[in-house]
């Protein structure tokens, strides 16, 4: 029995929400069956979802719970799929988050309920795709299926300057992803598959033709994909205005999770494939990563929109994750999986938090506010915890993966640990900022004195977050056990060439 | 050689008998008709005229060979293109039932000329003699040139027929200057024979110049830049089926005589004209088609923009070009005669509702038919697990593997330009509040079929396009001899 279900439990995780949209397709116009279905769906994915944690055999290197069967003869397409302890708590990361984004849509989507509910659902099979997917064409098939429903949910569900923010972060995403593709044919027209077993075998013995000469322009072919993505300075400007737009469960799974394929991506790919050019191109890459990361933080500092100093905090944060990732260190490259995780839940929560007080207020300006901690206490309580988390507090989770990648980065070469180490400072200042400012004082507005505290679906979609981000920064082993071995296993051919370097 | 035909003669011949006899009887019932109930009669027999040929086209399978003084051959390649041709013809047909009634369209010679266009365009797969090619191109153009013109009311439809006519005959009669002179320099009209000459021999200059002429006919039905400033116009004034019908199957019958051409007869020359119109096409089709306004219009630069990305498909070599290519044509015809079908639904009486405007909010008013646009439209755009991607990859793969490098480049930068106006419809579709009034009418039978048709061929080339390649990859084998 166990053995056929860790055979099947990627097919099931990955397409168990696709099949609840399919049967939402055909329900009758109840929201509240339908909300109440969808949660039933991603809750019982998310169950599912936790076998893999429990059965993953941490000692292992190589990928688990693999499927590998043909599914087009030609071009050479397998339904290949397995995840090493990296992309397996990201799926998990994803099927937690998603009851949390039903849960927190329950009363602020009206129209189209049905709709929503559908695109939410696809979405979760196609962010999981991403990350199960082994076979390069059935990951680019779901990296490009997630843009289409998060175009939607922006588009059609977001606020005010929604289209806008829609068209500009499909095109981005869409026009990027085109580079990725090519490379991806052109690793296809060299070695006959899209197997990534497959493919980094042949790059790593060098029998490829032309690799040497093509090698980099492919690693910046998936580079530009991810980094559009990610998103890395310069290519950030598409963020803060989809998350602005979206409503508060697109946001939610923008920062949560749509993010991090940009960041698994290159964990899994350009440093998978291309580990030689991955090191010729760190430097400039490490730098935009610490220009992301402070101007990001300068930049949420001046912000007067709550949405929009979570969104700036997230382009830091996720700079401090490719500054770990191109470290080449254990340390870095585990801290940067561990950020990817613990920013997850965080910036989740807090774009929970957000959505909560925009439902209630319908503004996301930080002038409007003021004092809330008097009318909304429990409220506030969540929110400077979650907010904490996000800052770095030790013993929760923002601290353990920015300490980790700094002391990666710090052994690469002191001054990027020194000058990405001023970054937790900044999140420091604009958060605690922003949270005196919104909570603090005297309440300014009239209206503000009458908002009512969490309701107790509010509290069952925060409470999740907020305990996951105590655990993680008390136990983080739990997590960091997994994804050793595949960091290890990734820093392989880093390790091979430093001793070249040395030994002649 | 045998002057009397003989019965496996008539069986190489049996789809394109099939349908002629059965395009009379449409014209031939016509007045024997009620005036108001002949619509639907007339066009029941024509889609039973269409099953026959495609269960014709099936037994004639078995029987593959040459036929009539071999003038024609029925091969898996012809087998290929019978079948789409007819089935376009079905699909279009079944999207008429409609159309005509609401336009209140009365003319029994409508499906009658659907047929006989269905007679030429599979006539024009298998024949491979020049003269008999330009035959049976010279029946599917006339039936088209009346086709576009069928919504008598209207100036602009009027327009239509005559701009296409003219310019038609125009490049036909270019067509038949090049078949004149590569007889001039080979000493014949057969495929066959000239793919010997021009193998064997030094190739003559003639041969040059009779590819060229012969290329800017085909280039013509085919809406390839620069001879396409035809089609917005023809497009925007035709009726919205035979848009549909023109758009795909005289297309895909003008993309197997070039693929004979070119690679059957061992064309000199192909790799640098189909280069430069190849780039040409894709670049004026999209640049054009991103200022439109007008849905028909819209479609009508994306198609011309979609006959380059399958040139790029006849610079590569054989062993890739040809499946690929045949693959997108298939791939090509369910997608677009299904944006048509939604088109001419939703059009309404006097097709007054075709601005991108008339579409804002289709997806709150009519949530399946919007959903089934937006299929077709990513199909068009070539989003994975639709026929649309495929069809781009396998042109594209094919490319590089004859090392066309820039024209892949040019091709994939197309494709993020069309990105956006195939975009725009879909944002218009579910994101804008509508600016009038505009009426949504149930989805009728006929039209239904059509649509489900159409969007399971699109699904099913995008999720399993390995049979429909591979049985295109036999013609290659069979070319290769």
């Amino acid at each position: 029995m166990n053995l056929s279900l860790d055979n099947s439990i990627l097919t099931l995780v990955t397409f168990v929400p696709l099949a609840g949209a399919i049967l939402l397709i055909f329900f009758p116009r109840r929201d509240r069956d339908i909300r109440l279905f969808a949660l039933v769906v991603s809750l019982l994915d998310f169950v599912l979802s936790l076998h893999l944690p429990v059965h993953f055999q941490r000692a292992l290197t190589g990928f688990q719970y693999e499927v590998n069967q043909a599914w087009i003869s030609n071009p050479n397409i397998h339904y290949h799929m397995g995840v090493d302890g990296v992309s397996m708590w990201l799926v998990v990361l994803t099927t937690f988050l998603t009851p949390l984004c039903v849960l927190i849509s329950w009363n602020s989507i009206h129209d189209r309920v049905k709709e929503f509910f559908i695109l939410l659902l696809i979405l979760e099979t196609a962010l999981i795709g991403v990350f199960t997917a082994l076979d390069l064409f059935l990951f680019y098939f779901f990296w490009e299926s997630t843009l289409i429903p998060m175009a939607l949910l922006i588009g059609v569900y977001g606020h005010g300057r929604r289209i806008y923010a829609a068209v500009k972060f499909f095109l981005y995403t869409m026009i990027a992803s085109m580079f990725m593709m090519a490379a991806i044919l052109w690793l296809y027209a060299k070695t006959g598959s899209f197997d990534f077993v497959t493919i980094q075998a042949a790059t790593r013995s060098g029998q490829i033709a032309n690799f040497a000469s093509a090698g980099p322009w492919l690693f910046l072919g998936f580079f530009i994909a991810f980094a559009v993505k990610v998103p890395i300075f310069p290519f950030h400007t598409w963020l803060p205005d989809a998350h602005v737009e979206a409503p508060t469960a697109g946001s939610v799974l923008l920062a949560g999770v749509l993010l991090k394929m940009g960041t698994y991506g290159m964990f899994r790919f350009n440093l998978g494939l291309f580990p030689e050019q991955a090191r010729s191109n760190a430097w400039w890459i490490m730098i935009l990563a610490l220009i992301g990361i402070i101007y990001g933080a300068l930049v949420a500092m001046v912000q007067p929109n709550m949405k929009k100093v979570i969104a700036y905090s997230s382009i830091s944060h996720l700079g401090f994750v490719v500054l770990g990732l191109f470290s080449f260190t254990r340390l870095g490259l585990e801290g940067a999986s561990f950020i990817m995780l613990a920013h997850g839940v965080s910036t989740g929560g807090l774009f929970m938090l957000a959505g909560i007080i925009y439902e209630r207020r319908h503004t996301y300006e930080i002038s409007e506010f003021g004092g809330l901690a008097t009318p909304m206490p429990l409220y506030a309580t969540f929110f400077s915890f979650i907010m904490l988390s996000s800052v770095g507090l030790p013993l929760l989770n923002g601290f353990i993966g920015e300490f980790l990648v700094l002391s990666g980065a710090f052994r690469d070469r002191p001054i990027y640990g020194i000058l990405g180490a001023t970054g937790v400072i900044w999140s420091a200042c604009y958060l605690l900022w922003m949270y005196q400012r919104v909570f603090f004082g005297k309440v300014t507005h009239e209206v503000n004195n009458t908002l009512p505290d969490l309701s107790g679906r509010e509290r069952a979609a925060l409470w999740p977050a907020a305990v996951m981000a105590l655990v993680m920064g008390v136990a983080p082993l739990l997590w960091l056990n997994a994804i050793a071995p595949a960091v290890q296993t990734a820093l392989a051919p880093f390790a091979e060439m430093a001793s070249k370097v040395v030994a002649p | 050689m045998n002057s009397i035909p003989q019965a496996a003669d008539y069986i190489r011949l049996l789809p394109e008998i099939v349908l002629a006899v059965f395009g009379m009887v449409v014209m031939v019932i016509d007045p024997l008709l009620d005036d108001r109930r002949s619509q639907r009669t007339l066009g029941t027999v024509a889609l039973v005229g269409c099953l026959a040929a495609i269960g014709a086209t099936l037994f004639q399978a078995q029987y593959p060979g040459m036929g009539f003084w071999n003038m024609i051959r029925v091969d898996s390649f012809s087998i290929f293109f019978h079948v789409l041709v007819t089935a376009v013809s079905a699909v279009v047909i079944l999207t008429s039932f409609e159309y005509m009634e609401v336009q209140e369209i009365r003319a029994g010679e409508y499906y009658g000329l659907i047929l006989f266009g269905a007679v030429g365009m599979s006539l024009m797969s298998s024949a491979v003699e020049l003269v008999l090619i330009f035959i049976a191109l010279e029946i599917s153009s006339i039936s088209t040139y009346i086709l576009a013109g069928f919504r008598r009311r209207f100036a602009i439809s009027s327009e239509a027929s005559v701009k296409y006519f003219l310019l038609g005959s125009f490049a036909t009669a270019f067509f038949l200057y090049g078949v004149a002179l590569m007889f001039g320099a080979t000493g014949s009209t057969s495929i066959e024979v000239i793919a010997r000459v021009l193998r064997s021999e030094s190739v003559p200059m003639l041969a040059y110049t009779g590819v060229a002429l012969m290329f800017v006919g085909l280039g013509f039905k085919v809406a390839a830049a620069p001879f396409h400033v035809w089609t917005p116009d023809v497009y925007e004034g035709a009726p919205s089926p035979v848009v549909g019908f023109m758009s795909t199957a005289p297309k895909a019958a003008a993309f197997a005589v070039l693929l004979r051409i070119m690679f059957e007869s061992y064309a000199p020359g192909r790799i640098w004209l189909i280069w430069v119109v190849a780039a040409l096409s894709m670049t004026l089709g999209n640049i054009g088609a991103l200022v439109q306004d007008n849905v028909k219009r819209l479609l009508a630069y994306s198609s011309i923009a979609h006959a380059g990305y399958l040139l790029v498909a006849f610079a590569a070599l054989p062993n890739n070009g040809i499946p690929a290519a045949m693959f997108y044509l298939a791939s090509y015809a369910a997608m677009n005669v299904g944006a048509f079908a939604v088109i001419s639904h939703f059009g309404g009486a006097g097709e007054c509702y075709i601005t991108l405007e008339d579409y804002s909010g289709l997806g709150q008013r009519s949530p399946l038919l919007a959903a089934t646009l937006t299929i077709f439209l990513l199909s068009l755009i070539g989003i994975p697990i639709t026929g649309g991607f495929f069809a781009k990859f396998y042109v594209f793969s094919a490319a590089l593997q004859a090392n066309l490098v820039g024209l892949v480049i040019i091709g994939v930068m197309n494709s993020a330009i069309a990105a956006y106006y195939y975009l725009r419809l879909i944002v218009v579709m579910y994101m804008r509040e509508p600016k009038r009034e505009v009426p949504v009418t149930p989805i009728p039978a006929g039209l239904g079929t059509a649509l489900a048709i159409s969007l399971v061929a699109t699904i099913y080339l995008g999720v399993l396009p390995g049979r429909v390649l591979d049985y295109a990859a036999r013609t290659v084998a069979a070319w290769a001899r």
